[in-house]
């Protein structure tokens, strides 16, 4: 009996084989490496590498756990592979929607011509939360302002790959795609002599040449910094990762202070400039005097600042206009409007509530779709119709008709599922994946990204903060 | 370097440093008891004396006995001393800068912290010797990797800073506890007890061995002498002085002999006293006298650091201060 001799993928589409039982041609190999270890030997490797993640301290936070929990981020041995035709033509799709992003925010926040070309309804994007009236007129460092982009890719049962969403916020998982990828490397390094497969470990170094590009023009040596909210947020790890492999110095809104015109770090030589900050908190929590003035995370006075163009934040704030998902849905005609280009990778096929046709549609087919909020991420506040009993679809009934605007639908899509290690036998599991895209000098996609897994039975979420795992991505430098 | 980290290194450091002279201390003091002549009580005081926390152990163990002992210093985190404590406390403040010390030390350190959570006690209760060893062996290879992997620059520096002044805090704890139990017995010297006893001592601070090459026989005054005043025993308080105080001024580039902060001030007047003192004089004044002083002195110091390096001070206070400079 070999490992993969029972795998079902029950008729939805699997990432490594057809529909016949067939290993796809890429995994060939894969498949026939692992069906030839021994009994016991992927258990036993997949422990060692769950305890090398909690020595390593590899763990997360879950907000709604007692403070302190630390858990790691399951991780699944059998990668997921991404041959390279497929993967150029994902390449080459997110450097377009990028490119278009990011010349619509700056037209949103200058002229405004594309609501004034009745391209997108001047409402919405004049109402969504994430619009920043503290930002119209800005013009960040080199015209920029969507440097980091974490965007949500899922594939259909017909094998049709989607944009879910772009995360323009500050999309996290990065270090786990170079973590994973160095995991992989120490519990089967015999798998990588197979294949030819994209490197990962660089991305640190393309992050830093990024940040220092952006203000290139004017600092010679710029001092860059990373902002985080401290050790108790989830993501804490990642920001220590990549300012501890980036060599910059890695700050809490305690240790910044505003004088004299700059933004300065306190250290124990008196106060040291910063001219790029990399901040991975909200942009309602930047400054207290702008924004919220409740928050302790950000900096009095940074936004003074930055419009006096003598600090770069990445991402430029007001940039999330472009991740409400009632504005995703128009990327489309964004990409049409600023590249006249048609879109190459599909955006999923979206509802807006509050289109008279759009809403009539989904109030009669809630149970077959997935709702969710325009300006909720992470997996909170929505509806999957299918997985939901009737008295939960009649109340997202009701919000939709109190608030139309801030509700889209999309049909409940069959994820595209991988064999994922459950017990001591392999079972299909739903995934997504995120690549993370870099606009400096141009635009750069690291080849891969995180791919996400539910890991509960049949479970369409694959949010860390909901039970996902994760998985190496390999994307291959030629099809074998 | 920001003050926050430095703050976070220096305590990062003093609480390995604690853990392990925790865990020394009461290895040592578990062996001495397994050839106490029956008929001599155990001494269980002065272990739980020694870290400072006998109220505390009182209000929750009552009279201390080989169980509650090894409880309370080992694996009580209500005991802010003890070492599943110091661990906890050395992990949190790694885990704040894992930026900037390396990989392989924060490793070692969540290494060691998850070795003693996952250790059951009743296994350190029948293998102690085994478990404290283990600790001990995790500190020193962490002090390693910062000698060899981490850049010997400010962060190294508050590193050392760090260690030395807990080191010679420790020490100062374990001569005081100890020769207040040996003193009504110094007429007894030479007695085969006492012999070990003093032995027992210079274990606590693993000097028996150098010790016995500089000094060959034990007396109360060579011993003494050897943790409070020896040049070059790491562990005595005098080269602990001597290497916080080149660090404290590598920080501030101070020339040695000088001083630009109250910080540098007290060190250097703790180091020369110590570095011109004799062994007859202390004990004549009174060793304990002398040693409670020396605690006090060193923990103004450790304020001091604390005000001039890691304190965020206001910004109309540092403006008005780098106006005047500029005068």
């Amino acid at each position: 009996m070999t490992y993969f001799s029972n795998y079902n993928s029950d008729g939805l589409y699997d990432e490594m084989f057809n529909s016949d039982g067939s290993p796809r041609p890429a995994v060939q190999l894969l498949v026939e490496r692992i069906n030839n270890f021994e009994e016991g030997e992927f258990i036993r490797r997949q422990i060692t590498a769950e305890y090398a993640l909690l020595r390593m301290g590899i763990t997360f936070n879950v907000y709604a756990d007692e403070q302190g929990v630390e858990k790691i981020f399951p991780f699944d041995l059998i990668p997921r592979i991404i041959d390279s035709k497929e993967w150029e033509w994902i390449e080459r799709g997110l450097k377009q929607r990028i490119h278009a992003l990011n010349l619509f925010i700056d037209d949103v926040y200058h002229e405004q011509k594309i609501l004034k070309d009745g391209i997108i309804p001047q409402e919405v994007v004049l109402s969504s939360d994430r619009y920043l009236k503290q930002c119209i007129g800005l013009d960040p460092p080199r015209g920029i302002w969507c440097h980091i982009t974490g965007t949500d890719l899922v594939r259909d049962g017909d094998g049709q790959i989607y944009v879910l969403e772009d995360n323009l916020g500050c999309p996290s998982g990065v270090s786990y795609v170079v973590e994973n990828r160095q995991l992989m490397k120490r519990t089967f390094p015999q798998l990588f002599g197979m294949y030819q497969i994209q490197p990962v470990e660089d991305y640190p170094s393309h992050l830093l040449d990024m940040l220092q590009y952006i203000v290139s023009d004017r600092v010679i040596t710029p001092e860059v910094a990373l902002l985080t909210p401290g050790i108790y947020n989830s993501a804490y790890f990642e920001h220590s990762f990549l300012a501890q492999q980036m060599g910059v110095e890695l700050v809490e809104g305690r240790d910044l202070v505003v004088m004299d015109g700059y933004l300065h770090m306190r250290t124990t030589k008196g106060f040291q400039r910063v001219d790029v900050l990399y901040r991975r908190i909200n942009d309602d929590y930047l400054d207290p005097d702008v924004f919220n003035p409740e928050s302790l995370l950000g900096v009095p006075g940074l936004m003074d600042v930055y419009k006096s163009g003598r600090l770069a934040l990445i991402n430029a704030p007001g940039t999330c206009v472009a991740d409400d998902k009632v504005v995703c849905a128009y990327v489309p005609q964004i990409i049409k409007y600023y590249l006249n280009e048609d879109i190459i990778v599909p955006n999923v096929p979206t509802y807006m509530c509050w289109e008279d046709d759009d809403r009539k549609y989904v109030l009669e087919h809630i149970h077959e779709l997935v709702v969710k909020e325009a300006n909720q991420s992470g997996g909170y506040g929505m509806l999957i119709g299918p997985h939901s009993t009737k008295a939960e679809c009649e109340d997202f009934v009701q919000r939709i008709k109190q608030n139309p605007r801030n509700y889209i639908a999309q049909p409940t899509l069959s994820l595209s599922r991988v064999p994922v290690l459950i017990d001591d036998h392999f079972e299909g599991r739903h995934v997504d994946l995120r690549p993370f895209i870099l606009y400096g000098e141009d635009i750069y996609v690291l080849p891969g990204g995180l791919t996400r897994v539910a890991l509960k039975k049949g479970s369409l979420v694959v949010n860390s903060s909901q039970g996902g795992g994760s998985k190496d991505t390999w994307v291959l430098s030629n099809t074998p | 370097m920001l003050s926050r980290v430095a703050e976070s290194i220096y305590w990062m450091s003093r609480y390995i440093e604690r853990t392990e002279n925790v865990a020394r201390f009461v290895d040592v003091n578990l062996q001495l008891l397994l050839d106490q002549p029956e008929g001599i009580q155990a001494q269980w005081d002065p272990l739980v004396a020694t870290t400072g926390d006998d109220e505390l152990f009182r209000e929750k163990y009552g009279e201390p006995s080989h169980e509650t002992v090894i409880k309370f210093l080992t694996f009580d985190s209500e005991n802010p001393n003890s070492i599943i404590s110091c661990l906890q406390a050395a992990r949190e403040n790694a885990r704040s800068i894992r930026e900037n010390i390396s990989s392989e030390m924060w490793e070692q350190i969540n290494d060691t912290y998850l070795m003693v959570t996952e250790t059951p006690e009743e296994w350190v209760m029948t293998e102690p010797h085994q478990f404290f060893t283990d600790i001990k062996v995790a500190s020193q290879l962490f002090i390693g990797q910062t000698d060899n992997i981490m850049s010997h620059s400010e962060g190294w520096h508050f590193c050392q800073l760090g260690r030395l002044i807990e080191r010679a805090d420790k020490t100062s704890r374990i001569v005081d506890v100890k020769y207040f139990i040996l003193l009504p017995s110094v007429v007894d010297l030479n007695t085969s007890i006492d012999d070990i006893q003093w032995g027992a001592l210079l274990h606590s601070a693993s000097a028996f061995e150098m010790y016995r090459r500089t000094h060959g026989l034990i007396s109360p005054n060579n011993v003494v002498h050897f943790l409070l005043l020896d040049r070059d025993f790491p562990r005595s308080i005098l080269y602990c002085l001597t290497n916080a105080e080149e660090s404290l001024h590598a920080i501030s580039g101070t020339p040695l002999e000088t001083f630009s902060n109250p910080a540098e001030q007290g060190l250097g007047q703790l180091q020369s006293e110590f570095a011109y003192a004799q062994v007859d004089q202390i004990l004549n004044t009174g060793l304990h006298e002398f040693l409670d002083t020396f605690q006090t002195k060193l923990n103004l110091v450790g304020e001091d650091i604390y005000k001039t390096f890691f304190a965020l001070r206001p910004i109309e206070e540092l403006s008005t201060a780098s106006q005047t400079q500029m005068q």
